[in-house]
């Protein structure tokens, strides 16, 4: 049994959250206080994440538990659950919003009007809200909910910088949202239909029965089908990605870093809930969801490097270079072993870390190049502001995957996993193929940003990066190098977070 | 070969000097020798326009006749992709469970309990009230939170920019962007009547009646069908006849955006608290100090009563504040 | 089939609905009918709700007395509350999203002028243009 305190936290970590969201609105307009709440909460949820960790992996205690919300046992009430996994998710997923918020503090007081600043600190205390009920909860209805609160307050977060531009990306990312969503609440009917249940476990075990007697097979894979393709339109797998690097482009720095992330973690972690607890990965396999996913996956390591080859525009490029990450992520969940979704979850974790210090150091750079966003206008910006420059290299370092930064290891992880299944060669190609495209865009980006240029210094009039930025950086680059070279006993733990999911 | 070289670096520094094509796609022009004679130049100069024009061509067509063919395509494929979706959502009805049948996999033990044990439980006499915000209270919150966000999100999209829109137009912009956004159209604004003597007598006779009916609605939405969604949106309505009767001026009397978002944020706050607490007290196994009252009184169903309130207060402002940024801009 | 479909009539009609909903959001150019197109798939989500709910001879949630100053709460007496309460939340979050992407649009249609999204997209690809340009000129400008 697990001690009275940590219990408490996966329930205490979103109430916090939603009661920051709540309040933020009554106070003092035009001040700092509404930011500053929002970094104190994030910072409180991380910590009590972290105890919530490592009370779940001290030796003796059980590994998982459920978290009733309220005086009604599990078919009848809402319900939380925890483990190792969803702790460390939680842990990172406040670690990264904690860093994109204070990295982009000054970009965002430059982005965004004075007056909307207060409602992007409850946007980004939703955000985070949605991102651990997503994490925590254990019932697919609460999940269709929070589902929800994501994409409105991700959509609002894109649009709080002022401009028609923003407008239309935030009204594309929105439409295109609603149709995923509107897919998932289709095929949780139908699932509800077919089982009567709306918490997982129970789902799981009609599931299991009607599987078992052949019954109500039609029904069964259309909704598998219509949840996963709802959740992969929001997780930007490829084909339905064409909304993702306009909404993370031309969003405020702060926004891109969080959307890229976190948001579409959220999202990927739902499938993988609903792929290992609320089917099984027996059923998925029976129901070839898996080698669609596969091939999805596949697609998108490819075509998302291949367009983030084409772009001009740096905050594009990285955004495009996310559509082929989170192909990454699908062949692990695709490879429907274990070790494939460990493997993923590894390389949840290692994006949330990196992607966030990839927008933070481009829009470092951009904004050492006076707001220009072209590749070429960053020339010569290394020597203006190291860090955000080292947080460049350190970030393409990692999405070639060189070995010591973080990439590596969720790579190598990846690589490992495929051994076990029948498509190996399939995965190794692809994974050395896109590898291999990301250097041909990483690779030129860096060398651009550390070219001498004559006119660089007497052109950049941009203020040197303050104090909070190099601390966010540094916090960045730390863990891309505890990520890269101490993963193993994060694997071990994720492994075993996996095995009680 | 160190020439060759040295020609791969050259086109490598003009593509990082930012006046190249980048690396992966360059075809490096073989340099003409500097004796070459005169007379093959015309030749060469030739190929070039040929293939100039030939992509130019290509250019001009594909600028006609591209959106076309990209419209054509893609409706055929949205077509394409809406019949099968159909076509399989109703093979996939089809193989549902009957319609109304009893044994259906739906009706099961957790009905029995919600409809059984839900009235001395809960202590609402209306089923899917106590469903809603007890037994699923979770699910509800997060509900009242969706609203709280797209309220929120409106009100930063409409409310603060339109009434800074006057200042910062005539402040030089600093962002190049605003300076685009000059031509927007003018904004339509409500035309107010005074006059209109029908729809002040109506809207003074209706408004408190419908006033009295949303009260009625949120109270009991414990015992009979509704609650705070239902109710908050009838008592919407309200002010929203109120502000075109008497002019928005009149609401703002007593309902502008400050009262808005501290009637929400306190009411969401409420929820949040009382909620967290039942919560707190159901995980733990903590006996709750919420009295359950007896079915059918208006004092009954726990925190249901109150909670109704809160999100009926909600929702009103919500609506309202919807409709009053959606037509004139300003709360 | 046919058989099958008529006797889930409702459900199959919300399907239906739901199709018509998705043509309108994907062939529609202008932005207010996208969103309505939305609305519509949405809606059919409540039928089909509301038709999985129903259980045939039953009344509606609500606890009826039983004369004696008792309550009857027989399960076989009322329908499924369940649904009742999902279409609650759809219902919200509907109102929710259509008013955000309404105010989106509104937006879209100050700085455009139009709302259809190919013209949007046109004159955004323009200005982007002449933004450009402006900005080349004042970096010329600096450079000189």
């Amino acid at each position: 049994m697990i001690n009275m305190f940590a219990y408490n936290i996966p329930f205490a970590s979103i109430f916090i959250m939603m009661v920051a969201a709540i309040v933020t609105p009554l106070l003092p307009k035009r001040s700092r206080i509404p930011e500053k709440l929002s970094c104190y909460a994030i910072a409180l949820v991380a910590v009590l994440s972290a105890y919530l960790l490592y009370a779940l992996t001290y030796p003796g205690q059980s590994l998982s538990f459920n978290f009733p919300m309220g005086h009604f046992p599990a078919p009848w009430g809402n319900e939380l659950r925890a483990g190792p996994l969803e702790a460390v998710l939680s842990l990172v997923f406040c670690v990264a919003m904690l860093l994109s918020l204070t990295g982009n503090f000054s970009s965002t007081a430059e982005d965004i009007a004075p007056g909307r600043r207060q409602i992007f600190c409850v946007l980004v205390n939703l955000l985070t809200a949605s991102l651990l009920a997503l994490t925590y909860t254990n019932d697919l209805f609460t999940a269709y909910v929070f589902i929800e609160i994501n994409t409105i307050a991700a959509c609002a977060i894109v649009a709080v910088k002022e401009g028609a531009e923003t407008a239309r990306a935030a009204l594309r990312y929105l439409v295109m949202s609603l149709v995923g969503s509107g897919l998932v609440m289709i095929a949780i009917c139908l699932l509800y239909d077919l089982t009567g249940h709306l918490l997982m476990q129970n789902m799981h075990g009609a599931i299991l029965v009607l599987v078992t007697t052949k019954s109500y097979m039609i029904p069964l894979t259309v909704s598998l089908a219509l949840i996963t393709a709802g959740l992969a339109i929001k997780s930007a797998l490829y084909p339905f990605a064409s909304w993702l690097p306009d909404a993370h482009g031309t969003s405020t720095n702060a926004s891109s870093a969080i959307l890229s992330g976190l948001v579409l973690k959220g999202h990927i972690f739902t499938i993988i809930k609903i792929f290992y607890r609320v089917f099984g990965l027996d059923v998925i396999h029976m129901l070839r969801m898996d080698t669609a996913i596969f091939i999805l996956g596949l697609v998108a390591m490819i075509m998302g490097s291949v367009h983030a080859l084409r772009q001009n525009n740096v905050k594009r490029m990285i955004a495009w270079s996310s559509v082929a990450q989170v192909g990454y992520i699908f062949l692990g969940v695709g490879l429907n072993t274990t070790a494939g979704i460990a493997a993923a979850c590894l390389h949840i974790i290692v994006h949330a870390c990196v992607k966030p210090m990839l927008f933070t150091a481009a829009g470092g750079l951009s904004n050492a190049a006076g707001h220009k966003k072209g590749l070429h206008a960053l020339m010569g910006t290394f020597y203006v502001n190291t860090w955000a420059g080292l947080g460049l290299i350190a970030g393409a370092c990692s999405m070639m995957g060189i070995p010591g930064f973080a990439g590596f290891a969720s790579k190598l992880s990846l690589t490992l996993a495929s051994f076990d299944s029948s498509v190996v060669v399939w995965a190794l190609a692809a994974l050395a193929t896109s590898s291999v495209l990301n250097a041909l865009y990483y690779v030129p980006a860096v060398i651009v940003i550390m070219t001498h240029h004559k006119d660089a210094h007497k052109n950049f009039t941009a203020p040197k990066p303050t104090k909070l930025y190099k601390f966010s950086m540094f916090i960045f680059l730390t863990l891309n190098f505890y990520l890269g070279l101490f993963c193993v006993p994060l694997l071990r733990l994720i492994t075993r977070g996996v095995n009680v999911l | 070969m160190n020439e060759e070289l040295k020609n791969i670096w050259r086109a490598f520094f003009n593509w990082v000097m930012g006046n190249g094509p980048r690396p992966e796609n360059e075809v490096i022009p073989p340099e003409p020798p500097p004796d070459l004679p005169f007379t093959q130049k015309p030749h060469d100069k030739y190929t070039r326009f040929h293939e100039a024009t030939l992509k130019e061509r290509y250019n001009q067509w594909l600028e006609i006749h591209g959106l076309h063919i990209f419209a054509i395509l893609y409706t055929g494929l949205s077509v394409l992709t809406c019949i099968v979706i159909v076509s399989l959502l109703l093979a996939t009805v089809a193989e549902l469970p009957p319609f109304g049948h009893e044994r259906n996999p739906a009706n099961n033990e957790v009905i029995r309990r919600y409809v059984e044990h839900g009235g001395h439980e809960t202590g609402a006499q209306n089923i899917v009230a106590g469903l809603i915000l007890d037994y699923r209270a979770f699910d509800t919150f997060g509900e009242s939170a969706v609203l709280f966000t797209a309220a929120v999100s409106v009100l930063m999209l409409l409310g603060a920019s339109r009434r800074n829109k006057t200042d910062t137009h005539s402040l030089p912009s600093s962002n190049a962007m605003d300076a685009y956004s000059i031509h927007a159209p003018p904004m339509r604004h409500h035309t107010f009547r005074k006059d209109d003597v029908i729809l002040r007598a109506v809207a003074s006779l209706s408004i408190p009646v419908i006033l009295m009916m949303g009260c009625v609605v949120v109270i009991n939405g414990h015992l009979s069908p509704g609650g705070g969604f239902s109710g908050g949106a009838i008592l919407s309505t309200a002010l929203i006849l109120c502000a075109n009767a008497y002019g928005f001026e009149r609401v703002h009397e007593f309902f502008n955006e400050r009262t808005f978002i501290v009637s929400s944020s306190t009411a969401l706050m409420i929820y949040a608290l009382s909620k967290g607490y039942s919560f707190f007290t159901g995980a733990n196994h903590i006996h709750s100090v919420i009295p359950k009252g007896t079915i059918g009184n208006i004092l009954s169903g726990g925190l249901i009563l109150p909670l109704n309130i809160c999100v009926g207060l909600i929702v009103a402002g919500t609506l309202y504040g919807f409709y009053a940024l959606f037509s004139e801009g300003d709360m | 089939m046919l058989e099958k479909l008529l006797l889930n009539h409702y459900e199959a009609a919300a399907v239906i609905l739901s199709g018509i909903g998705l043509t309108n959001l994907l062939l529609q150019r202008n932005l207010i009918k996208k969103i309505i197109g939305l609305n519509i798939m949405d809606t059919a989500v409540y039928l089909f709700l509301a038709a999985k709910g129903y259980v045939e001879g039953r009344a509606a949630p609500i606890l009826i007395e039983n004369g004696s100053g008792g309550w009857l709460t027989s399960s076989a007496l009322y329908v499924n509350p369940v649904p009742a309460g999902l279409v609650l939340t759809g219902i919200v979050v509907s109102v929710s999203v259509t008013a955000f992407a309404l105010a989106l649009t509104l937006k879209l249609y100050e700085s455009y002028g139009t709302l259809n999204i190919d013209e949007a997209l046109l004159k955004m690809t323009e200005e982007q243009e002449q933004l450009e340009a402006v900005i080349e000129e004042a970096d010329e400008e600096v450079l000189s």
